[in-house]
């Protein structure tokens, strides 16, 4: 198991966001988080690489435990990628720059090393020409693809997808979804918080359906969407289907 | 009744060589005491962004009180009160030139800190989250993601500093540094030109404050800062 969470609890002051999550990724899976916005699906992901601090419980992820005070945090945040909802691309720096920038800083790759990289990545996402734009040039689709290309670059053992779609034109979310899915199918584990019912039901391995907190319900997509065994997600899964 | 006009621009144009010995006064003070606000402004802004509540607290003392008290004052309380003390505990002075530049240092610093916390602190949280999420240290994303897109928003705002600092050092005229105003003041007493004398000391302030602005907006059009 790459992602091992026991008993997560996540406190903001008073109000307790996270109420004991458990939960297992194996290498290769594709794990959707579904559920209502305030159900604290994106808190659970932002547990996983120590964006959001942990209140109690434990997160370990390829063996190392976050919650020990001798991690090196950021060793292990390199090996977890994060793509966010607003894609948060570097402005002041080019395409090019913005993928670069962390391999050679925290992985001393060398310029050429992390610009035939870089170079590489943005083929797979289908950016190649956009290698020396800076970002605000690019459409909503264009950014999100480059913010994959600059997770993937470090080479990531597990990536993590926030609401990846939530942010783009309907016109665009397809070619962010066609470049998950191609990393899917070729064996990256993945824990994507989203409301594309669509993408979860074919291309996860696993769906978990979230509210108030808690894991309420979790099974292969094609039981949770066509076969729901709790009230709360029959009724989340009317709403949006 | 009134009388006769008399104006003798003569006088202050064969008074203008005095007036532009100013000029260099002037300058010197402005751009030292800036060079050295900025740092204690960085320095200080930097201080007033973290969450120790020691650095914080030295920090906010130092802006509220250089902001809330007047530089004028704050010329003569170093120029007159700290040289009192210094002259009685170890014998020595500090100029006119030297306090109105550090008066600038000063005063500009906390201004400057300001516009530093404000803009450090306007740059989008998803910044930090990214650098970090990459693995980048704290430092490292202030460093290479944070600093430079907050620098550029700092620009505008330390343009508009170098402005008044610029107009500042008028006021070191009572502290008797030859900057222009003073030069202005010295050939009124002997020329009684008051009107012409103090035209032309308001053209050339009105003119280096326009250099400032254009050569400003040409940096931030090329920054494209907006």
């Amino acid at each position: 198991m790459i992602v091992q969470v026991f008993d997560l609890h996540k406190k903001f002051g008073h109000l307790e966001v996270l109420k004991g999550i458990n939960c297992q990724v194996a290498e290769g899976e594709v794990l959707c988080v579904i559920g209502p916005s305030g159900s604290g699906k994106s808190t659970f992901l932002r547990c996983l690489n120590l964006l959001e601090s942990i209140t109690s419980g434990k997160v370990i992820i390829d063996g190392v435990d976050l919650t020990d005070p001798k991690t090196d945090i950021n060793k292990v945040r390199r090996q977890v990628g994060m793509v966010f909802q607003q894609f948060n691309l570097f402005p002041h720096m080019t395409v090019l720059r913005n993928i670069t920038l962390a391999p050679m800083t925290e992985l001393k790759l060398s310029k050429e090393e992390a610009t035939e990289k870089a170079l590489r990545l943005l083929s797979k996402v289908g950016l190649r020409d956009k290698a020396d734009v800076y970002p605000h040039t690019l459409s909503g689709g264009q950014m999100q693809r480059v913010a994959i290309a600059r997770a993937l670059a470090m080479n990531p053992k597990v990536m993590l997808f926030d609401e990846p779609t939530s942010a783009l034109d309907p016109e665009l979310v397809g070619e962010v979804l066609t470049v998950m899915k191609e990393l899917a199918q070729e064996g990256m584990t993945m824990i994507v918080v989203t409301h594309e019912m669509g993408f979860a039901r074919e291309v996860a391995d696993r769906v978990i359906f979230m509210d108030g907190g808690v894991i309420v319900e979790e099974n292969t997509p094609a039981e949770i969407f066509s076969n729901p065994k709790h009230e709360r997600t029959r009724s989340f899964l009317s709403k949006i289907l | 009744m009134g009388g006769s006009l008399n104006l003798n621009w003569e006088i202050a144009i064969a008074s203008l060589p005095t007036l532009l010995s100013g000029i260099k006064w002037t300058i010197l003070i402005t751009v030292v005491g800036l060079f050295f606000g900025f740092f204690i402004g960085a320095a200080m802004g930097l201080a007033r962004t973290t969450k120790n509540k020691l650095v914080f607290g030295i920090a906010t003392v130092y802006v509220e009180t250089i902001r809330g008290t007047p530089i004028l004052v704050q010329a003569l309380y170093l120029y007159f009160g700290v040289n009192q003390v210094l002259q009685q505990m170890f014998a020595l002075q500090i100029n006119s030139l030297t306090a109105a530049i550090i008066a600038i240092a000063i005063n500009s610093g906390a201004y400057i800190s300001e516009i530093v916390r404000g803009a450090i602190q306007s740059i989008d949280k998803g910044q930090v989250e990214a650098g970090r999420s990459l693995g980048l240290s704290s430092l490292k994303t202030f460093y290479y993601i944070v600093w430079p897109q907050a620098f550029k928003r700092m620009i505008p705002p330390l343009g508009n500093q170098f402005i008044i600092s610029l107009k500042d050092t008028s006021l070191f005229a009572v502290i008797a540094v030859g900057e222009l105003l003073r030069q202005g003041q010295l050939v009124v007493a002997t020329t009684f030109a008051a009107f012409e004398i103090y035209t032309f000391v308001s053209l050339i302030y009105l003119m280096l404050t326009l250099s400032i602005s254009f050569v400003l907006r040409r940096i931030e059009r090329r920054l494209d800062v907006s």
